[in-house]
């Protein structure tokens, strides 16, 4: 019958194969882009756009895909940032350890956070999530270890697996391209995966997954520890680039951020984040020089967006094309 | 019809401040039945169903379930004992296709749902099954839909091919036909006739045509009690019933086979 013989190509999800080469396409398109990039922009600039870019695709992940709204995702990046820095600093970890303990303290972390604030539904989760994300402000500028004010500064970045010396700025550039498209990646079949399927069921309507038998708190909880824990792949990169640890990256205003690209590049879009952090992070850098005025020319641009275009750059360009991008 | 009791309520009491929704309600539904709650607007009918499904908890009372008590259960240990419910508003996954939809209920029984590192096409051997169930509501050409782009009566009858995909034992159904015009409604109750052969179903309905031609025994409730049980024809004679209705509803339409 027609509708059988349609469904080898036509049924999204689960061998979609128009879908799988939109996305191929668009990845080496990225990917090209970050590999040729560091011959006209500065390498570091790329850098700390790619650790901003896989912080908002983690996030996305659970905005996008699952329909949860944390405000305190902040706490993941810098906490990430604060144990990497530490354990590179002063146990001499090298960087491949220094990051790895970084991201499992993240995803301890968020399985803590997760479990107290998934209990509770849309602004409760948010405001729960935001107070969690502020205790952790108050420690890590009250502990001894985080440095207060001054953060850990002049981490070390070391020799990676011993061999390859991060202090060289190519060779770091390298590094953190691949720890970006691995996390990219990873969210990417995550999205893709017999639990993406549960978690965008849960996000389209909670209380029928849950009438189909799915007890939504644990996908929701799995969700949410696997967001934290790329973030803090995220943090915990991005403080081994910049050799610093700081308040900055555990404050409120970082969880208002990367809220900011999410929405900006694409909602629920897998490359929009990824645009979403190089319009922020460039506009923060080029626009430096006008000092506090960044911060009004980010909320037009936010305000410009919400009323021009909703569905963020990347979701409008996907609209446009008729792919899911 | 078989003696067996499939779903029991023991004194199933729920209160809200100050007010009581559903009290003392001792239900019975037969195995293999299809059973009607009705009753006025504000009767309880739909806090029940959600005390029934768990998706509520009860003040005071009992919820046995093929003998077993699952009042502590929890709604989705209650679905997956084979108790489906379904919803007022059409509850579909709108932004995925209506083939998605029915595999999202069918991917449970793979155990791969907490695989997030699996791609989705392994996903892809449950497509035929899914198709299968689509066909039955004959939904068939509408698969690579986005549900959201369903029409209405389309869209209840994806609901009911995904609780299909469950296989349940017991359908339970809130207001299937809430909405619909009349080609839907006589579609929807064939649907409905056509699935049951095999299963029980509880269904709260307001259209009492749709009452009196599909169901085996109804339960009347009005302010939170129950005010008649037995057979449409024996029940929608009841003076008590017929005084509950007034105001609300006409006796002509309480009477529906009479149209």
């Amino acid at each position: 019958m027609a509708a059988e013989s349609a469904l080898s190509t036509t049924a999204a999800g689960g061998g979609d194969r128009n879908a799988e080469r939109t996305f191929a396409i668009g990845f080496a398109i990225m990917l090209g882009f970050f590999v040729l990039s560091p011959l006209a922009i500065y390498p570091i600039f790329l850098m700390k756009v790619m650790c901003f870019a896989l912080f908002a695709c983690a996030y996305n992940l659970l905005l996008g895909y699952v329909g949860l709204v944390s405000f305190g995702h902040a706490a993941f990046l810098g906490a990430a940032g604060y144990v990497a820095a530490h354990s590179a600093k002063v146990w001499g970890f090298p960087p491949e350890l220094a990051i790895l303990a970084g991201t499992a303290s993240s995803a301890v972390l968020g399985a803590v956070f997760g479990w107290l604030a998934i209990r509770r539904q849309g602004i409760y989760f948010a405001m729960i999530t935001l107070a969690l994300a502020q205790m952790l402000y108050f420690f890590c500028l009250q502990a001894k270890f985080t440095g207060g004010e001054d953060g850990i500064q002049a981490v070390p970045r070391g020799h990676l697996f011993g061999l390859i010396d991060l202090a060289q700025t190519m060779n770091l550039y390298w590094v953190v391209l691949a720890i970006f498209a691995f996390g990219f990646l990873v969210i990417y079949r995550t999205i893709h995966s017999p639990f993406g399927q549960v978690l965008k069921a849960i996000r389209e309507n909670e209380p029928r997954a849950v009438s189909l038998g799915y007890q939504v708190e644990r996908y929701k909880l799995l969700a949410f520890v696997l967001s934290a824990a790329l973030s803090g792949l995220a943090g915990s990169t991005k403080a081994i680039l910049f050799q610093l640890a700081t308040l900055t990256d555990v404050y409120w205003a970082m969880s208002g951020e990367v809220i900011l690209m999410t929405l900006l590049g694409g909602l629920g879009t897998v490359f929009g984040p990824v645009v979403g952090a190089f319009i922020i992070i460039g506009a923060q850098n080029y626009l430096a020089k006008y000092g506090s005025w960044v911060t009004i020319i980010q909320g037009f641009i936010f305000v410009v967006c919400v009323l021009a275009f909703r569905r963020g750059v990347v979701g409008e360009l996907g609209r446009y094309l008729r792919r899911s991008l | 019809m078989a003696g067996d009791v499939v779903l029991a309520t023991e004194g199933l009491t729920k209160e809200f401040k100050g007010f009581v929704a559903v009290k003392d309600v001792s239900l019975k539904v037969a195995r293999g039945s299809i059973h009607a709650l009705i009753g006025p607007n504000g009767a309880g009918k739909s806090t029940c169903f959600n005390l029934l499904t768990k998706f509520i908890e009860p003040t005071r009372g009992r919820i046995v379930y093929n003998g077993q008590d699952i009042t502590g259960g929890k709604p989705a240990q209650i679905a997956r004992l084979g108790l489906v419910r379904s919803f007022q508003i059409s509850a579909v996954f709108g932004h995925l296709t209506a083939l998605e939809n029915v595999r999202v209920a069918l991917q449970r029984a793979l155990g791969t749902s907490f695989h997030f590192w699996r791609s989705d096409r392994s996903l892809a051997a449950l497509n035929e099954r899914a198709l299968e169930l689509l066909n039955e509501v004959g939904l068939g050409e509408w698969h690579d839909r986005p549900a959201v782009e369903l029409p209405y009566g389309r869209k209840r009858a994806l609901e009911i091919a995904t609780t299909l995909a469950l296989d349940p034992e017991m359908m339970l159904l809130d207001e299937p036909m809430a909405g619909m015009g009349h080609e839907d409604i006589d579609r929807v109750s064939a649907l409905i006739r056509r699935v049951a052969q095999n299963r029980t179903v509880l269904m709260v309905e307001h259209n009492m045509k749709v009452v009196a031609s599909l169901s085996d025994r109804i339960t009347v409730l009005a302010r939170g009690e129950v005010l008649a049980e037995g057979p449409y024809e024996e029940v929608s004679r009841e003076a008590a019933v017929i005084q509950a209705y007034m105001g609300s509803t006409h006796q002509g339409e309480l009477r529906g086979r009479s149209h």
